[in-house]
């Protein structure tokens, strides 16, 4: 069976500036994608594009088996939800999220019906008679996903619907949009720059930058097995240290060498990507691989946990970031100056060339 | 595949709507087109050909440039506007200073008071003047103006004419200050002088550049007042009405008509490079400066600002007083003498029912035209080339002054071989000439009104599958309702009160009451031209107040929605 939305050699050009680079992509019905990268890295140009909102320089798409290259915005099938929510100001909740429904010359007792469904389903039950400016920013947002939700479309494109919100009501909803997309079963992209976000409720995750993709994968995979370095490095924190291959699945790093298999030539220079949680802070114990003792040189306060920045004599002149709770630190007396023995997990240690 | 794309540029199909937007854009660039770019091309034609069509290249301007008195006026004009300009400038830029960083007392009235001019036509001024300092003026000889004639009289009643416009433009510039500049500076104990120079002046910089080059233009190419009160002294729009009307020189009047164009395109363009520039100025994090009380400035300011006023009121006064005397100078009794001589023996009265006629049509059909022109260029999508053309289009009307674009109109449609040349001497031609006269500042309120909407409400629409017109209606034209009534009201009360831009078009029937002043001073029934005047700025009164409750009882039906 083929893919429910398929972008294949998708180019945008703004006159000399290139915004997207031939990209491909296939997303499975009932799929939720996140495309995900720094500003400037076409994930929103993309998002557009499926919306025909902006039409490719080239390439072409398919939305369940039909060519809507060229299809204007009406002609396709989605619905779409905005940062700036857009619902109109002057309309009531209610004609808010019926607006697409009305057009469709839907008798009007259904038409409330649905409405009334819909609200519900979003969680604002009674809310049909208010305006837009009287709600907040998060309910706002609620009432534009019902209303793109309302004709039944067979997919939603989210432009970073939660960028405007506060933190905390950013959370709440990105749980209850995923919800509800998992009850209703409807393909969705969202657009997101907040990596959180993306891992938090996403079935598959689109790294974009500069205009390609970087990597296509579960939250787990991207997190895990990011692709490249710029995966690597723009989803979570992650240590970067410059090694030197060597024989036998080991890697020099300052005067050390660490058992890491990397199944690549000796005698190249690499870099090492290893996430801070990966690296252990405990007693060493005799015939552990890969420990060393490090100072604390710094401990930044995070809260629940904190980082702590610690230097070696056997990593010579880098250093290391290292998650840390608070309990620990206590726990083991730990403060600035003082000794940290370390691991470093040898199967989490990606390896990418200089 | 790739490479096959490469070469041409891709398009969606277009939709049944999208091809409607497209009409109607196309609709109003043929408006555009046939009522000022055809105009502007018969002025250019006419001023390089002579009497009989033939091409002769630049020999009108070569027999203009050697016609001593045709020089003498072109000198005239830059000096005198130039004049006015660096007076009226100033003035209103402390004036402007006092109503928006003080905390004087009374800031609505003196502004109210001030404004009160744009209602009434621009000669108002000149004649006021007359009875003040004319021949049998009630101060004839004080204040060093013995002779109020000519060049004195002409520098002084185009103060008081653009002033109001100078100031609105300068309140708008004094008004986006940002606080955060001014605790900054206070933070490091900055003396006030400075402060003014450091960052208010700055500030204002853009608005004083634009202010100094409206009012320039104004002056240039006003032609009432001069022709009041300029008396043997000739300027450039008295030159072209005298060319074509008194001597049927189109040739060498559209020459003096491109000079009229020149200025007015130069402030256009450097309007145009200043305002791209100001809009960078001001972040939408400013917080707004509000000004604090100090006692010995705001008694300053109230002081200068009473003395403005008063002076504005007794320009306005006078005119008042002098249309309801019965025999200037030696009978100052009130009658309705001169409104009954005016309104009935001059049968101005059926030139004012023209004027309201014009003025209701210019608002309503203007407003439609400018709207709807707004909209699809700014909400609607493809056809880019046209897109471009109307955009520079509605914009041009700004850097065309209304004697010219009235000349053109009538070269334009007096020709026997335009297919329009029907509606030549008609209430629809002064009409859409009008529109477009004033077209820019409509289209400009628009555009602002319609940017300030959230940019997806038509992706939305889109996506819903609704027709972007069901949009229009329901949301977009509700919304923009303050905005629509503000563009009425303006083109309302300009059309009761241009001069320029009609002179040449009207006909024994649709002479309009504006244009029956002029006539009527002509005559030496100065009394009934300021009592026609008045009457001008009377209904346009009424009618801004009239769309004022308007506005209130819309906003109060319509705008339910709006939460403070």
């Amino acid at each position: 069976m083929s893919a429910f939305l398929k972008l294949a050699g998708i180019e945008k050009r703004f006159g000399g500036f290139t915004a997207l680079k031939g990209v491909d992509l296939e997303i499975e019905k009932g799929e939720f994608v996140c495309f995900l990268g720094p500003s400037g890295c076409g994930k929103t140009t993309l998002l557009r594009i499926i919306a025909g909102l902006e039409t490719q320089s080239a390439g072409t798409l398919h939305q369940g088996g039909r060519d809507i290259s060229r299809l204007p915005p009406a002609g396709r099938d989605y619905g779409i939800v905005f940062q700036s929510y857009a619902l109109f100001p002057n309309l009531s909740v209610a004609d808010n999220v019926a607006y697409g429904l009305v057009n469709r010359k839907m008798p009007k007792a259904q038409v409330r019906e649905r409405v009334a469904e819909l609200v519900k389903l979003v969680g604002l039950p009674g809310s049909e008679g208010k305006f837009p400016a009287q709600l907040s920013g998060g309910q706002q947002q609620r009432i534009a996903l019902a209303r793109a939700l309302a004709t039944s479309p067979g997919l939603l494109l989210l432009d970073e619907p939660l960028s405007a919100l506060d933190a905390i009501v950013r959370v709440h909803l990105r749980q209850e949009i995923r919800s509800l997309q998992r009850k209703l079963g409807v393909t969705t992209v969202m657009v997101t720059h907040d990596q959180e976000e993306a891992l938090s409720v996403a079935d598959r995750i689109v790294v974009m930058n500069h205009g390609a993709i970087e990597q296509v994968g579960t939250p787990m995979q991207v997190y895990r097995d990011p692709a490249t370095p710029f995966v690597a490095d723009f989803v979570g924190r992650i240590n970067v240290l410059p090694a030197l291959l060597e024989i036998g699945g080991r890697v020099r790093i300052g005067a050390t060498s660490f058992d890491c298999p990397h199944g690549r030539a000796a005698g190249s220079a690499a870099k090492i990507y290893l996430r801070p949680e990966d690296v252990l802070a405990r007693p060493i114990l005799p015939g552990d691989a890969n420990v060393f003792d490090a100072q604390i040189e710094k401990i930044e306060f995070l809260g629940s946990y904190c980082l702590v920045r610690a230097s070696s004599p056997a990593l010579g002149e880098h250093r290391l970031t290292v998650y840390l709770s608070l309990n620990f630190l206590a726990e083991q007396q730990l403060e600035v100056g003082g000794r940290l023995p370390l691991k470093l997990l040898p199967d989490r240690m990606r390896v990418f060339d200089e | 595949m790739t490479s096959l794309a490469q070469g041409r540029h891709l398009a969606l199909r277009a939709t049944a709507s999208d091809r409607i937007a497209h009409v109607a854009l196309a609709f109003v660039g043929l408006v555009l087109l046939a009522f000022l770019a055809g105009p502007l091309m018969a002025i250019l034609q006419q001023a390089v050909q002579d009497r009989d069509g033939h091409f002769v290249a630049l020999a009108n301007f070569i027999s203009y440039a050697r016609t001593p008195a045709l020089l003498q006026s072109l000198w005239n004009s830059l000096w005198v506007s130039a004049v006015v300009t660096i007076v009226a400038v100033p003035a209103a830029f402390v004036f402007a200073y006092a109503l928006t960083r003080s905390r004087m007392r009374l800031k609505p009235l003196f502004r109210g008071i001030t404004l009160i001019p744009l209602l009434a036509p621009s000669l108002l001024p000149a004649i006021s003047l007359i009875y003040w300092f004319g021949n049998q003026g009630a101060l004839k000889g004080h204040f060093g103006l013995d002779q109020i004639y000519g060049a004195p009289g002409i520098v002084i009643a185009e103060i008081f004419a653009v002033f109001p416009h100078a100031l609105m433009i300068l309140i708008t510039a004094l008004a986006t200050a940002d606080a955060r500049l001014y605790e900054a500076a206070d933070a490091m104990g900055t003396r006030a002088s400075r402060k003014f120079f450091t960052i208010t002046l700055p500030g204002a910089k853009y608005g004083l550049i634009s202010a100094a080059l409206v009012v320039f233009t104004l002056v240039v190419t006003d032609f009432g007042i001069p022709k009041v009160i300029g008396g043997n002294v000739n300027v450039l729009a008295t030159d072209v009405f005298k060319l074509v009307i008194g001597q049927q020189d189109f040739q060498r009047g559209a020459v003096v008509a491109l000079l009229l164009l020149a200025p007015a395109l130069l402030t256009f363009a450097v309007d145009r490079l200043i305002s791209a520039k100001q809009t960078a100025g001001i972040s939408a994090r400013a917080v707004p400066y509000r000004p604090k009380h100090v006692r010995w400035f705001d008694t300053l300011m109230t002081a200068y600002c009473t003395l403005v006023a008063l002076l504005v009121l007794a320009m306005l006064g006078m005119a008042v007083f002098a249309s309801f005397a019965s025999f200037w100078p030696y009978n100052l009794t009130p009658s309705l003498r001169h409104y009954a001589m005016g309104l009935f023996d001059a049968e101005v009265g059926e030139g004012f029912v023209n004027s309201l006629r014009m003025a209701a049509g210019t608002a309503v059909f203007g407003t439609a035209l400018v709207f709807v022109g707004a909209y699809l260029l700014e909400k609607t999508q493809g056809a880019g080339p046209l897109r471009g053309g109307v955009r520079l289009l509605a914009m041009l009307p700004m850097a065309v002054p209304g004697l010219v674009l009235g000349l053109g109109t009538i070269f334009f449609f007096n020709a026997p071989s335009n297919p329009l040349n029907g509606l030549y001497h008609t209430m629809a031609l002064l009409t859409l000439c009008t529109i477009v006269h004033f077209y820019t500042t409509g289209h400009l309120t628009a555009v602002t009104a319609l940017k300030s909407l959230d940019a997806e409400f038509e992706a939305v629409s889109a996506s819903l599958k609704v027709p972007f017109y069901k949009t229009f209606w329901r949301v977009t034209l509700p919304i923009c309702t303050p905005a629509l009534i503000d563009i009425a009201r303006y083109f309302f009360v300009n059309a009761m009160t241009t001069i320029s831009a009609v002179v040449f078009l009207y006909s024994p029937d649709t002479k309009v009451a504006s244009i029956a002043i002029l006539n009527l001073d002509e005559a030496g029934e100065t009394g009934a031209a300021a009592a026609m005047a008045i009457l001008i700025a009377a209904a346009s009164a009424v009618a801004t107040l009239l769309f004022w409750m308007l506005s209130l009882w819309t906003l109060r039906r319509t705008q339910a929605w709006r939460q403070e």
